[in-house]
């Protein structure tokens, strides 16, 4: 299998782990990966809130960048980056008067015709290889977290269920984790105020870290770059709102499955955590 | 969301929302189900719901009252309001529509500041680079926001894990984005 991929800025930087991984575990499991070339930042959390265009011309140049390369279908892992990327493509193809305006920004001809897929749900294909090729077992009580950008909003992302999502729940047990039923699955970590108001993410997050505890979880387990860097990189904070030290890791769903395959932890990039894996 | 044979009228905010998002005020029909469910309801000096309704009324002084609000600033588009709203009321982009508004009217609570030198911040990067780069940005709003202590630990810890490149990533066609942001940010 071969398949485009737009890894995103936050995979080069703060959550290089998940491209790691995800590129360890994707080549472990036999599918090559074809990087969109000169890529650029999909605008994320920040253009839709200054400009709309902007944000719809950021993906729009990424997805025509694919079409050029003759990518037919990209992996975006990064549940931020593909979900800007569906809603652009989406809000062009309800608009087609708008993409003259948008090809004359990228500079590029605008098709839209790439398909958008999250990691899980190429993980999801590959399911039974993954099954068959798991040597260790990852036998821990984990809490699932699907964050909000993975699910929603249903209209726009078209995946899974957007209250209680299963996907992330049937890819760990494959791998021999037991789930552990809790209410905060979708529930949002404070997203782009990991900067700007750190004290709402400490709150949000904080939540959620302790029900994940209070339900039994060893780990958390991610999809998203922002909800990692908010439950890894902010867990002071968070233990600070908490009043209490919570050392239960967050680690993404292809470091999980890599370690069942029996990928080198370093490979995984399971060192880059503040809050250390002791798996 | 087509409207039909019905034109909004651009001379309220009501109807300039509609224009320039598709989402009609009077679909909201005051349930709660938004500012229940909104994970920063409760730190918002209006929630959604209540934004809605004083906009549905199209008094200027009501438009004003929501345009000065703090809340409209802390929507984090988590979309949980607009996936669970009975009538799909897409609300996250009639709050990216009123900041916008705000802005352009002045009138923008003081403590959006920070929030929007973030936003500014990030774009710049990307204007420069094509690639986000965290340093770069983080630096940037520090100067911008006049936060310069913040966060001073974590950077050299985050250094140590790989986390924060020394140098930006740049691309090749810089001038391209040059280019598509004279066409979008540069029309405003």
């Amino acid at each position: 299998m071969k398949i485009g991929y737009y890894p995103g800025c936050s995979l080069l930087g703060s959550s290089r782990e998940f491209d790691e991984s995800t590129r360890a575990v994707l080549a472990a499991l036999g599918v090559e990966l074809a990087e969109v070339s000169d890529w650029n930042c999909c605008g994320a959390s920040s253009a839709h809130v200054l400009n709309h265009e902007l944000s719809l011309a950021l993906p729009a140049r990424i997805l025509a960048l694919a079409e050029q390369a003759g990518i037919t279908e990209i992996l975006a892992p990064c549940a931020a980056c593909s979900n800007r990327l569906l809603s652009a493509q989406q809000e062009l193809a309800k608009h087609p008067e708008m993409i003259a305006e948008v090809e004359a920004a990228i500079g590029m001809p605008y098709k839209g015709t790439a398909k958008i897929v999250n990691i899980l749900e190429v993980l999801d294909r590959l399911k039974d290889q993954i099954a068959a090729k798991t040597t260790k077992p990852f036998t821990k009580k984990v809490a699932n977290y699907y964050g909000c950008l993975l699910v929603r909003p249903p209209r726009v992302v078209n995946f899974d269920r957007p209250e209680d999502p299963q996907s992330m729940d049937l890819m760990v047990k494959a791998v021999g984790a037991t789930p552990v039923e809790w209410p905060f699955k979708t529930e949002c970590c404070g997203a782009a105020f990991s900067v700007t108001r750190t004290d709402i993410v400490a709150k949000l997050s904080g939540k959620l870290v302790k029900d994940a505890v209070n339900r039994g979880a060893e780990v958390i387990v991610v999809a998203c770059p922002m909800c990692h860097s908010n439950l890894d990189l902010r867990r002071n904070e968070i233990n600070e709102y908490l009043g209490k030290k919570h050392g239960i890791p967050a680690m993404f769903i292809t470091q999980v499955i890599g370690l069942a395959l029996g990928l080198d932890p370093v490979t995984l990039g399971l060192q880059r955590h503040m809050v250390p894996v002791n798996v | 969301m087509s409207s039909g044979s019905h034109h909004p009228n651009l001379e309220t905010l009501a109807g300039r929302i509609e224009a320039g998002t598709g989402v009609k005020l009077a679909h909201c029909y005051q349930c709660g189900k938004c500012a229940a469910g909104c994970p920063v309801g409760d730190e918002m000096d209006l929630p959604p719901c209540q934004v809605f309704r004083l906009l549905q009324l199209g008094f200027p002084e009501l438009d004003e009252k929501v345009l000065r609000s703090e809340g409209i600033w802390l929507c984090l588009a988590c979309e949980t309001c607009s996936s669970r709203c009975p009538q799909e009321v897409e609300i996250p982009k009639v709050m990216d529509f009123i900041r916008g508004e705000a802005l352009k009217r002045g009138i923008a609570h003081p403590k959006s500041k920070d929030i929007l030198s973030f936003h500014r911040a990030f774009l710049d990067s990307i204007e420069y680079t094509g690639r986000l780069y965290e340093v770069g940005l983080v630096a940037d709003y520090k100067m911008r926001s006049r936060h310069l202590l913040k966060d001073v630990m974590l950077a050299p810890k985050m250094y140590l894990k790989g986390k924060l490149g020394l140098f930006p990533h740049l691309i090749k066609n810089r001038s391209g984005m040059k280019t598509l942001f004279k066409r979008t940010v540069g029309k405003g």
